[in-house]
């Protein structure tokens, strides 16, 4: 009773690369064009290393083209309804679905990855990535009223999921009126040709779409052209930090799904035989070139064994051969480098004294096969354990608590995708939000939908991608037109002379404020804060990087903030708002005093910050998830959850309010603060902290350090332990903060030099603050008795 | 057409003694029904089984089924023409074109209720083909106990060498794990040599964890087989639940040693469904089990799907139903 070989005809892929004569020219501008440079390279099928085809390798020269083409396609795009572009995806989607056998057969010769995958997996959810997508175009008129298209991107995907990947990029894109110029990976382009085929017969307009093959040289074209408006990136975390830094202080927004070793989490009252399935697809699944696969595997210690073994018995019933025979799970190796980085890494796991075990069957020898591989008796600090492998290998290690589970679970600087399998719902939903991870599978692992954001925590990247989440990243709000260079305060003359100030009361000791005690500064320097004419006013501590570190130690020391309910948080900053309005005569003259406003004026700041102050203790409650509507029996909850410690500088002018817009709306979504107020205009904050100490904030949730404010932006972007940075200042500035975020891919929001009125509260209070104050994770929770 | 000499067949594993009841082997286990569903339904799709290859399956499936009828109108003349039809399952021309022997040919039983026992002991002769008997109340299993064993001894008297017993529901649906352990043991001491399948009923089991229960409790008292149901119920035999099934058997022969056969009973129709069976028992049981002594589908329709597919392999064209000799 054997299987027998059950290959699928590769007859009409071959017909479509012979119809390009085995050679593919760039698609730029709606029309085959050859590369400037004539300079082509060779596709090869993984699974028998024959030469598929000759691609072409695009200069910078073409993507010039491809850009221009992009350009002057846009404003033609843009302009169309809603309407006319979701016809447009629509047609795109049915002619994926009209052709899908010939796209999975292509990609499947192409990639080495097995035909079933492509055609049950891949291809489908292309496909349901258009007609998801061509819905928001439709929508985006009511659905994305405050936002507009970004303009031209450039999109740069891997070859893991040639198609799939370019469908994630080139739906949203297209839906949310952008135009693109994508690369696909240099080993997989061909189905990115043939989509170029289909945008060709649907008619999309010339230039929306333009396809650059080619290789590392070509994608670092896309990114540093001054045309391009956004980068999108799928690939590692290497890349993923060299296009952070390229883009630093452009304006250019990014977004970067990279790597990940993400945890396969297995308590002792799940259903092992199940778990031994999820495995498969968590691991096994496409070779295991998969950004989220669930490649490390905690299991709890008193099923290991039993695991274990039934794992290995699984692993001698995988069948690994040619990607188009229709009884393989496991296809081929997309490249040999990759071969050889899985193989090597292998050798380093036995090395460091790891358990091996491979299936006795041995892999077929004609194209690059790597057999499914275990590793036990796994230590965290093993190179296995920590560097992502991008292999079929899976390496497992055991805990004994839940909480030892999650501190596991979350012991990687990755943190894209975690699977949880347990029977019990409350434990489920406990680990789950525990999890750094921007998507959590309960009981299953890699499932997608185009409805679904996808995207990472830590160094996995950030921006999502897929369901209305995913469409942010494509659409750049209206009224960032309206910021201006120059600060929006009334510049009038000043009244006040310079006067010398005689000691008046008793002496104020202004101090920096962390882990929610007045703590003075390390380093023991003050320095004077002055009115605009000169006038010394007051001092203040001259914070250092000790001072910053104290005080990412203490914001992450207390766990009493980020946990609560949104109704308890809206409590305090309603208590806030309260303490506030109390000493309003004080902070408005302290305002008046620093900034030489009327009274009037300081008490106008005073209200707005009041006002603010509600209007996020409003919206603490009410900033909520969603449950999507994906395709499989499931909830799907997508919940907005706090990035962590994020580090604020605040913007110079309105020393109180604009402390208040950047303070309040992180601390709204549960995230710890550490402020660098306005250097020139510090006393706001610092007075503030006496509002923070009566309103039942919680110490380490908010630190103020004052100083020099781009020094500590500087230590503060460099701290590992920092998750986020938000920038109000110059350009300069916003550069360096998000060139030195990259190490580990803080999440940042920086304003370029520009400025915000921030009394009006279009521009200083909104969702969009709420966005950036927070990620969302996608938990899919199965269902069924 | 020559008889075949042997009548009783020779077993290629001990029969399963069963084991003291022991709830602790089963009490913590739970199945994910979302799990089980995706694996059951990818099954089919991660392994094909093409030209050659498919018609050996094919084969080997025919020889797997329980030919079976099971009607109020089930009389001498019908029973008489499923008997012919076990004996002869396929058209010799095509089994001959397929290179097998067709007085060798036949499959794994026929399947009916006791009152027709006499008739097709009589029809089979010596045709190494067991008669099987539906039994103890079956399909609702209501009627005493004792009724029930008493069934089992008259249709084994009758000439049943194997009896498809049904478990009381109401023990299932209220978790009395050890009284339905005890009523399946009784029956399994009154079939003797008799085989005795164990038909769950999972159309009426709400909850996979306690169909995964049952039948851990069913093969501990002795069952040869493990049934999913009577084809009576409004929902019969699926992959998912064959194969919550299926794992318990393994892990039932992993702690005692003794292997235990799977039947799907009920809405098994065409080929291709035949052909997920077979995978389903291939990767999740292995090749052991693919043979009638520890797999059989309850069908009474799929031969003649299976014969369409085999004359089209053999002609290049496709198949009519009226070409083959019906049952």
């Amino acid at each position: 009773m054997a299987y027998g070989p059950a290959p699928e005809s590769a007859k009409e892929a071959e017909a479509f690369l012979t119809g390009h004569n085995k050679e593919f020219a760039l698609f730029i501008n709606g029309e085959w064009q050859k590369a400037s440079s004539k300079k082509m390279m060779d596709s090869i099928n993984p699974a028998t290393k024959k030469k598929l085809a000759k691609i072409s390798v695009a200069s910078s020269k073409d993507v010039d083209q491809a850009v221009a083409a992009a350009k002057q396609a846009l404003p033609g795009w843009k302009s169309l309804s809603g309407h006319q572009r979701a016809r447009y995806l629509y047609a795109i989607a049915r002619q994926i679905q009209k052709h899908s056998r010939l796209f999975s057969v292509l990609e499947s010769l192409d990639n080495g990855k097995p035909i079933r995958e492509t055609r049950d997996i891949d291809i489908p959810l292309v496909a349901r990535h258009f007609y998801h997508h061509a819905g928001w175009a439709q929508l985006m008129d009511e659905e994305m009223a405050d936002y507009e298209s970004i303009g031209v991107i450039g999109q740069i995907i891997p070859w893991n999921f040639p198609l799939l990947m370019l469908s994630w990029k080139i739906a949203p894109a297209l839906a949310m009126g952008n135009t693109v110029v994508l690369k696909p990976a240099e080993f997989t382009s061909l189905t990115a040709l043939l989509f170029a085929d289909i945008c060709k017969q649907i008619g999309l307009p010339k230039g929306v779409v333009n396809i650059v093959t080619g290789a590392a040289e070509t994608g670092e074209a896309i990114v540093n052209h001054p045309d391009i408006q956004k980068v999108a990136f799928t690939g590692s975390t290497e890349v993923g930090k060299i296009i952070r830094r390229a883009t630093a202080g452009t304006g250019k927004k990014i977004s970067l799904e990279l790597g990940g070793k993400s945890p396969f989490i297995v308590f002792d009252d799940a259903d092992l035989d199940s778990v031994v399935e999820g495995v498969v697809d968590a691991i096994w699944f496409n070779q295991g070139q998969v950004c989220c696969a669930g490649s490390r595997l905690l299991v709890e210690e008193s099923v290991a064994d039993k695991l274990y073994k039934k794992i290995r018995v699984r692993m001698e019933k995988l069948r690994i051969g040619n990607s188009l025979d229709k009884c393989i799970d496991i296809g081929a190796i997309v490249a040999p480098v990759q071969l050889k980085t899985i193989d090597q890494l292998v050798k380093k796991g036995v090395e460091e004294g790891s358990q091996m075990w491979q299936p006795s069957w041995a892999c077929p020898t004609e194209g690059y096969f790597y057999p499914p591989t275990l590793f036990t008796d796994v230590s965290p600090s093993s190179t296995i354990s920590q560097v992502e492998i991008f292999g079929p290998v899976l390496v497992a290690m055991t805990f004994r608590t839940h909480k030892e589970a999650v501190k596991l679970a979350n012991n990687t600087v990755y943190g894209l995708a975690a699977s949880i399998w347990t029977e019990n719902i409350n434990l489920a939903l406990d680990i789950a939000p525990q999890i750094k991870a921007g998507t959590v599978w309960v009981n299953c692992t890699n499932v997608f939908d185009a409805a679904s954001g996808f995207g990472g925590y830590r160094e996995s990247g950030f921006g999502r991608e897929g369901g209305k989440e995913g469409l942010y990243e494509y659409v750049k709000p209206r009224i960032i037109n309206e910021f201006r260079k120059t600060p929006f305060v009334k510049t009038k003359k000043q009244k006040l002379a310079k006067t010398v100030h005689s000691p008046k009361g008793i002496d104020r000791t202004t101090k920096m404020y962390i882990g929610g005690k007045q703590s003075r500064p390390d380093g023991g320097y003050s320095y004077t804060v002055s009115d605009p004419v000169g006038n010394p006013i007051g001092e203040v501590s001259q914070g250092n990087r000790k001072d910053i570190r104290n005080a990412v130690e203490a914001a992450h020391a207390t766990k009493n903030w980020s946990g609560r309910t949104g109704h308890s948080k809206a409590q305090v900053l309603y208590f806030m708002a309260e303490n506030l309005y109390i000493r309003k005569l004080e902070f408005a003259q302290r305002i008046a005093q620093q900034t030489n406003q009327s009274l009037q004026e300081a008490e106008r700041e005073v209200d707005m910050s009041i006002d603010r102050i509600y209007y996020y203790a409003g919206m603490a409650d009410k900033f909520d998830g969603r449950v999507h509507h994906t395709t499989s029996r499931n909830v799907t909850l997508a919940m907005p959850e706090s990035i962590g410690v994020i580090a604020v500088a605040c913007p110079e002018e309105y020393p109180l309010l604009g402390f208040v817009s950047t303070v309040i709306p992180l601390l709204c979504m549960g995230n710890h603060v550490v402020v660098v107020p306005s250097e020139r205009s510090p006393l706001s904050a610092t007075d503030f902290y006496q509002v923070l100490d009566t309103s039942d904030v919680p110490g380490g949730a908010v630190n103020i350090v004052t100083g020099n404010k781009e020094d500590l932006l500087s230590v503060l972007a460099k701290h590992y332990d920092v998750d986020g940075v938000w920038y109000f200042g110059t350009q300069e500035g916003s550069k360096q903060v998000e060139l030195l975020s990259a190490d580990n891919m803080k999440r940042t929001w920086v304003n370029h030099g520009k400025h915000r009125d921030w009394m009006n509260p279009k521009h200083g209070q909104g969702q969009e603050f709420l966005r950036q104050a927070s990620q969302i994770k996608n938990i899919w929770v199965p269902y069924g008795a | 057409m020559a008889k075949n000499t042997s009548k009783t067949k020779t077993h290629l594993h001990a029969r399963n003694v069963g084991m003291p009841f022991d709830a602790d082997v089963f009490n913590h286990l739970l199945v994910n029904r979302s799990a089980v569903e995706r694996r059951a339904s990818t099954l089919g799709k991660r392994r094909s089984v093409k030209k050659q290859w498919q018609a050996a399956w094919l084969l080997k499936a025919i020889t797997c089924i329980d030919l079976t009828t099971l009607s109020g109108d089930d009389t001498k003349s019908n029973v008489q023409r499923l008997c012919a039809k076990a004996i002869a399952p396929v058209r010799s021309d095509v089994l001959l074109n397929l290179g097998m022997n067709p007085s060798d040919f036949h499959v794994g039983a026929v399947c009916v209720y006791h009152n027709k026992i006499k008739d097709a002991v009589g029809f089979i002769g010596d045709y190494p083909i067991p008669v099987a008997a539906v039994s103890t109340g079956f399909p609702a299993g209501q009627i005493p106990l004792k009724e029930k064993l008493k069934q089992i001894e008259l249709s084994v008297k009758a000439g049943a060498k194997e009896i498809d017993i049904v478990v009381s529901r109401e023990l299932v649906l209220q978790s009395k794990w050890k009284e339905l352990y005890k009523e399946v043991k009784l029956c399994r001491e009154a079939c003797g040599d008799a085989h005795m399948k164990t038909i769950l009923a999972t159309g009426e089991i709400p909850t996979y964890t306690k169909v995964l229960k049952a039948s851990w409790v069913s093969m501990m008292a002795g069952s040869d087989f493990i049934k999913t149901s009577t084809g009576k119920e409004p929902v019969n035999a699926t992959l998912p639940v064959s194969l919550v099934m299926i794992r318990s058997i393994r892990e039932f022969e992993e702690l005692t040693g003794y292997k235990v056969g799977f039947k799907p009973a009920g809405g098994i129709r065409k080929a291709k469904q035949a052909l997920n069976w077979l995978i389903l028992i291939k990767e999740e049981l292995g090749d052991d089990w693919l043979n009638p002594d520890l797999f059989r589908f309850g069908a009474s329709s799929l031969l003649g799907d299976i014969e369409r597919q085999l004359e089209h392999y053999v002609t290049g064209r496709y198949s009519a139903s009226y070409r083959h000799p019906m049952s």
